[in-house]
């Protein structure tokens, strides 16, 4: 019942926080720009939707209508210069009506100055470092151990039993509300990508290379989210956790960070 | 060559050699048109094997059934046997066939060379296949082959590296021998405007094939030599630069989508008039559609890369140049509908696959759409909203255009009329399943589920449980497709008139089903109702 509710109408569009498992949606995040990019998908999606019943419409009319067993005689026409002029003429139109606001969109997010704060993401096989640029705050960030140890082949145990199973981690990232991180990205060995969809943002970590990219979360939560490049046997248990609190709670936590660091992995 | 000894010659010569000689050593096009469709076919349930393994995995959340790194073995060889061992071959297998029969040739241009296109390929896929069996098993890495990971392969790299070599060998030499089969023997009242769109579509992928496949040599050469001798062209710590692989892999893997989706077109614009019975609906503008999306499939190769860190300017350019490729391609959508609008259409196998081609790799396109959007992009990229894309737009795209024309031309080929019950079961099995398989892929990508992976958090689970049962679905259906054309081949059906459908256009319709071991040995003057205009 409470599934069949979800699936409604009304539900397509809504947030789809209320029904998880169902999740149909691309979630609307918690920042100013993951919400453009919301609004930009929902836009694309909706001119395919007009696009879809148009066409499909005219499809389906035919195959309904000019079918033999009517007993209709098939037209001869087969050239018309009037239609193919308007229908190119209104795709081009449709997709410049898309491709504006989606460069607008892409010019602000790959605007990277002015930032509140540095951090240094390296990806390693598998697990993910974070370094705060400026703070002598660095550590490694895991797959939880419950996690770790459900996730094993033939483990016995079941995996819904795990909270945010895959995808939580031993050292989750900590910044600020309403600060500007500028995320560097790079790697230790081979490509990874750093996802995390509900801050709407991905970049690769690329061995040699340094990408830049940044977020401002809006609202505090956790924010979770998992390696976007094939990066080898454990690609799927590199998770990452963002936690976005408030800028006193992230002092107090950044100095305590300085004074005793969480332990790390023998190896570098 | 037209004195009467060399012609009672040629009249003396009684059809093929008997046993194995006839395939190991042939050179008629019919012969090597039937192999290459047997390989593709025998590939294509290896590889759907694979995906069976990959989506029983999936099945439920938690690792039940094989270990991280064979799954990774098994996305990356599913993806490798699909692209160059069951489409690419099926569409080869189709050129083969009915080029020099659609053009009035009595063969390709030059048929030795044929034998070698074709026979290079069991045994390119005998030596990626056999990798499973060495040390450090199959490559890992993912199709796309992307260094640093692809280095970590164990001791299948040059095994890896040498098939893909000798599949683009077969590729390139297949690809000049349609291109100067078309060009230099048509028959004489056929000029370029004149021919069949299949013939068209197969000469513009030619010239695709030619154009990239030395850059995916150039590509897997350069991985070799960073392995075993000393190179960095993509080893950062040599200053070398993992993102030029991808630059150069891309540079020929978009135009070989656009390679694997050509003479689909090319099928769906051959099938849709005959059942329409009705001319295709603007013969000219469907050759500019295709050379267009041809010329564009060379310039946006950077929109499989929009998060590697690219400049601004260049994501724009990719973004803009991608968008623009759904143009020519809604322009083809819009002609295959206004040949039915009108007509008279019955709806025989050939049309199901025609249609459901129609409406599925239009969803498939609206995806496209979506993420050549970089923002939106940066949310689905790498995720199973792609993997939707893709599979939409290869399996109801590509795969349902060969089986349709595999539906369309067996009567031709074997004389005999397939199972049309049992076919058009097929066909909606085939239809219902590959839905419920790729539609909730969309949904999952949103969601957040990254791809390439064996295991995924519990709220993935109830849509990857239907994708699954839908795959099992999918891959048994496609057991009947091998029975109803076994049987066919084997004898079993009526009879197959010489025009097999109502009026068909085309000279491949002309010659008696099936059709002779030798056809059109001298040039033939083409029938008022098989012209192209």
């Amino acid at each position: 019942m409470m599934r069949r509710f979800c699936l409604s109408v009304a539900g397509f569009f809504a947030a789809s926080a209320a029904c998880a498992d169902w999740a149909i949606n691309m979630p609307r995040g918690a920042t100013q720009m993951s919400a453009e990019t919301y609004g930009l998908h929902m836009m694309v999606f909706y001119w395919c939707v007009a696009i879809a019943v148009v066409v499909f419409g005219a499809m389906i009319f035919t195959m309904v209508r000019h079918r033999k067993s009517r007993g209709v005689t098939p037209a001869k026409f087969s050239h018309s210069m009037t239609a193919e002029v308007i229908w190119t003429t209104i795709p081009i139109i449709i997709l410049l009506l898309m491709a504006l606001p989606a460069a607008e969109t892409l010019i602000r997010i790959e605007d990277n100055r002015d930032p509140d704060l540095t951090i240094v993401v390296t990806g390693y096989q598998w697990r993910w470092q974070y370094s705060y640029q400026g703070e002598n705050v660095s550590y490694y960030s895991s797959i939880a151990l419950p996690s770790n140890i459900a996730r094993r082949i033939h483990s016995g145990i079941d995996p819904r039993s795990v909270d945010n199973y895959l995808l939580e981690v031993d050292n989750p990232l900590v910044v600020p509300k309403g600060a500007k991180i500028r995320v560097l990205l790079t790697s230790n060995d081979v490509i990874h990508s750093w996802w995390v969809p509900e801050l709407s943002i991905k970049k690769d970590a690329i061995p040699g290379f340094m990408n830049e990219t940044w977020f401002q979360a809006e609202e505090t939560g956790v924010y979770r989210g998992q390696c976007a490049e094939l990066c080898g046997m454990d690609h799927a248990y590199m998770p990452i956790v963002v936690e976005v609190v408030e800028p006193d709670a992230f002092q107090s936590w950044l100095d305590s960070e300085k004074e005793a660091p969480p332990a790390e992995p023998t190896a570098e | 060559m037209s004195t009467a000894v060399a012609d009672a010659h040629i009249d003396d010569h009684h059809g093929p050699e008997k046993g194995f000689k006839r395939w190991l050593f042939a050179t008629n096009h019919k012969d090597i048109g039937t192999m290459y469709l047997v390989f593709s076919l025998i590939m294509l349930f290896v590889g759907g094997a694979m995906a069976m393994v990959i989506r029983t995995e999936l099945l439920s959340p938690g690792l039940q059934f094989v270990n991280p790194n064979f799954f990774n073995q098994m996305t990356t060889m599913h993806a490798l046997v699909m692209i160059f061992g069951a489409i690419m071959p099926a569409f080869v297998g189709l050129a083969n066939w009915m080029i020099p029969l659609m053009i009035g040739a009595p063969d390709m241009a030059l048929p030795r060379m044929n034998n070698w296109s074709f026979w290079i390929l069991p045994a390119a896929f005998t030596i990626l296949l056999s990798t499973f069996f060495v040390p450090g098993g199959a490559p890992a890495g993912g199709w796309t082959m992307y260094p640093p990971l692809i280095l970590q392969t164990g001791d299948a790299f040059p095994f890896l590296i040498f098939s893909i070599h000798l599949m683009g060998l077969s590729s390139i030499m297949g690809a000049i021998n349609i291109i100067v089969t078309i060009i230099n023997m048509r028959a004489p009242e056929m000029t370029l405007l004149k021919m069949p769109m299949f013939v068209w579509s197969w000469l513009i992928t030619a010239y695709l094939l030619i154009a990239v496949m030395p850059v995916l040599a150039g590509a897997v050469t350069m991985l070799l030599t960073d392995q075993f001798f000393g190179t960095s062209f993509f080893l950062a710590a040599g200053g070398g630069d993992p993102v030029m692989y991808q630059h150069i892999f891309w540079f020929f893997g978009h135009p070989e989508v656009y390679i694997m989706i050509l003479p689909a077109f090319g099928i769906v614009s051959e099938v849709i008039p005959t059942f329409a019975r009705k001319p295709l609906f603007g013969h000219d503008s469907m050759v500019y559609a295709i050379s267009a999306i041809a010329f564009l499939s060379f310039i946006v190769w950077a929109h499989h890369m929009f998060t590697v860190g690219m400049p601004l300017a260049g994501q724009l350019f990719f973004m803009f140049a991608t968008m623009l490729i759904a143009v020519p391609t809604g322009v083809k959508i819009f002609n295959w509908t206004a040949t039915m609008w009108r007509g008279a259409m019955s709806f025989e196998t050939p049309m199901l696959f025609a249609l459901a081609f129609l409406f599925l790799f239009t969803i498939g396109g609206f995806s496209g759409v979506m993420v050549a959007i970089v923002p939106a992009d940066i949310q689905y990229q790498d995720s199973y909203f792609v993997v939707a894309h893709f599979h939409y737009v290869l399996v109801p795209g590509a795969l349902f255009a060969i089986m349709g024309a595999v539906y369309y031309w067996l009567p031709k080929w074997t004389g005999r009329m397939y199972n049309e019950k049992l076919g058009q079961i097929h066909f909606w099995l085939t239809a219902v399943f590959v839905n419920v398989t790729f539609f909730p892929m969309h949904f999952l990508g949103l969601a957040g589920m990254p791809r390439r992976i064996p295991d995924y958090a519990t709220q993935f689970a109830d849509f990857n449980f239907v994708a699954s049962i839908g795959a099992f679905g999918f891959g048994l259906s496609q057991l009947l497709f091998a029975y109803v054309v076994i049987s066919c081949i084997r004898g079993r059906g009526e009879r197959a008139t010489t025009e097999v459908w109502d009026h068909p256009r085309g000279l491949e319709w002309t010659v008696p089903s099936p059709a002779p071991f030798h056809t059109f040995e001298k040039p033939p003057k083409i029938p008022e109702a098989h012209v192209f205009s």
